[in-house]
């Protein structure tokens, strides 16, 4: 570096203060940066402290936003020391906070105090997703006739195509009925579930909707949504599930609005 | 069809040219998005922080597409981090641009701060000096964000809560060069330069003496919380929790008796009150907005209360 390049000068002397601060925001043994004053020169931790307290509590509050079931699980002081730890250890690299916590679920899994639930991290995981799907492009769902316009002889062939906010989770333990017995207003009472559960995150309409699908319908919806025709992809799945109901599955994803068209022989072709 | 709802470019309806001079306006939060489509339509306007609109779809888009066919809207950017020292974000800039060319909004702003260092997003409005070095450096991205976008953005004042021993500017003298340079607009926070004047023990009177008025576009008008520093001087932090208090609204008063009438917000963006709260505030301002006419020869002339 030559100090004497004047863009460079301007550079240093402009990066130091953002660098000042960034280092201390979300590390509160640090003193204030050596560049500030309060009025009148005076100390000004407990100001640069105001930064430190917004960005931390902001975090934490954009944690508390994406994932309200899993802080209806936990109660908010459990929740939010949690969240401090992550918001610490992992802030955003994204200005736009609805992209944030995607690595939470897997901290949740690490962290000590939440060893005892072990499903907490799975729950978090349909609360990320949830988010996604209300985010996500609009479009059309499949409708019913357009599966049923397709000649007979073709249907083997047909794939489909993934309707932007469709989402497929698995979990071992019952997430989809922690998740949303905690997603609503109404006391949560006791959940029996013990059995796996996999979500399925549809927007069909205006708002996500959020259902439990058997292991057996969520095998084969995962084989369509990663493009495996609709013959290879019943096969296998009854392969695996000898009373597989393919019918009332393709009428359970469809009703759901998991896809938003189908294609024959590969070439998209939407409806 | 909505305009812009799921058609976009030829195939979405056309958006009203709302105008929204003179007029006051509040937030916009999707838990009064019922109780404002079930009122008879009145004067207002609606600002979004743009960074919500960002995602590809979903019902935020929804919202705003029906709330922009009825009323005027203005976007505001909370996270452009045009008072960094990095470059911008070349990805945000442009999905800065993609909104605004989605919704027409009648004004568009951006801070006066910070926000992003390297790869971390801090999620707060962060100060900066004011130099020689930093003002080059924000008239250049002010210049790179308004040629991206194709047209003017408003720059909002901070609220500080300390000062940097390297400054060698007042914040009015650095606003004023910078608007000079760039030729942007500028939306004046009132609440912002009291919640300043009273952290750094200076005058709120003295900064709008001193503070381009001929150039703003906009007022923001918001609520404070009160705590104190650990000498127990006062310490006001800028939270848009509540209601505005009365020496901002004195100050507002103050403003528009020099400027005339100017689109006015109300922001209240936590703790939010339910839809005929937020809208009573909104009354309040455009009350004190419709006392105050421009004469033919542009003088300011306030009507006896």
């Amino acid at each position: 570096m030559r100090p004497s390049d004047p863009a460079i000068a301007v550079e240093c002397e402009a990066a130091a203060y953002a660098a000042h601060f960034a280092g201390r925001l979300l590390d509160p043994a640090r003193p204030a940066p050596p560049d500030v004053a309060a009025p009148g020169g005076g100390a000004a931790e407990r100001r640069f402290g105001i930064y430190r307290n917004n960005v931390t509590v902001s975090l934490i509050e954009a944690l508390a936003a994406v994932f309200p079931a899993t802080l209806r699980i936990t109660g908010p002081d459990f929740f939010r020391a949690m969240a401090r730890f992550h918001v610490r250890a992992t802030p955003p690299t994204s200005p736009l906070l609805f992209e944030y916590g995607r690595d939470f679920p897997a901290f949740i899994e690490t962290y000590r105090h939440a060893r005892s639930m072990p499903w907490l991290a799975d729950v978090a995981r349909i609360e990320r997703a949830w988010l996604d799907a209300y985010h996500a492009a609009d479009a059309a769902v499949l409708a019913s006739e357009t599966l049923a316009a397709v000649p007979p002889d073709a249907l083997a062939a047909t794939r489909f195509i993934a309707h932007p906010a469709t989402r497929l989770l698995a979990s071992d333990y019952p997430a989809f009925s922690i998740f949303s017995a905690n997603r609503q207003e109404a006391p949560v009472g006791r959940i029996t579930a013990t059995e796996p559960e996999w979500t399925l995150l549809t927007r069909p309409h205006l708002e996500v909707e959020a259902r439990k699908v058997a292991p057996d319908a969520a095998m084969m919806i995962a084989a369509l949504m990663h493009g495996v025709p609709l013959g290879s992809a019943a096969g296998d799945t009854l392969a695996a599930f000898p009373d597989f109901d393919l019918s009332a599955a393709i009428a359970g994803f469809i009703e759901a609005g998991a896809f938003r068209g189908i294609s024959k022989n590969g070439a998209d072709d939407e409806t | 069809m909505e305009p812009n709802g799921i058609a976009t470019g030829h195939r979405a309806l056309r958006f009203p040219r709302h105008r929204l001079d003179g007029i006051a306006g509040t937030s916009f939060k999707h838990e009064h998005l019922s109780a404002i489509l079930q009122q008879d339509h009145r004067k207002g306007f609606f600002e979004v922080h743009a960074e919500n609109y960002m995602g590809e779809g979903g019902p935020p888009h929804r919202a705003l597409s029906r709330i922009r066919q009825d009323y005027p809207v203005s976007i505001h950017g909370v996270c452009m981090s045009i008072g960094g020292p990095q470059p911008l974000d070349e990805r945000h800039l442009s999905r800065f641009k993609a909104l605004i060319e989605r919704y027409e909004p009648a004004l568009v702003s951006e801070h006066l701060a910070w926000s992003t260092h390297e790869t971390t997003y801090f999620n707060d409005l962060l100060p900066l000096p004011y130099t020689a070095g930093t003002l080059q450096h924000l008239a250049d991205h002010i210049d790179q964000v308004q040629e991206t976008i194709g047209r003017q953005i408003l720059l909002e004042n901070p609220s500080s809560y300390l000062t940097f021993t390297e400054s060698t500017m007042t914040e009015t003298a650095f606003i004023r060069e910078l608007a000079r340079r760039t030729g942007c607009g500028l939306l004046l926070d009132v609440n912002n330069v009291f919640v300043s004047a009273t952290n750094l023990s200076t005058s709120a009177l003295d900064y709008l003496a001193d503070y381009p008025l001929d150039v703003v576009q906009e007022i923001h008008l918001a609520g404070h919380a009160v705590q104190s520093d650990e000498n127990g001087a006062p310490l006001l932090i800028d939270s848009h929790d509540g209601p505005v208090c009365d020496a901002v609204w004195a100050l507002y008063e103050t403003v528009l008796g020099r400027t005339g009438p100017i689109a006015t917000l109300v922001e209240w963006d936590s703790a939010i009150p339910d839809w005929p709260t937020l809208t009573r505030e909104a009354e309040a301002a455009q009350a004190i907005l419709d006392r105050c006419t421009v004469t033919e020869d542009g003088r300011v002339r306030r009507a006896a209360v």
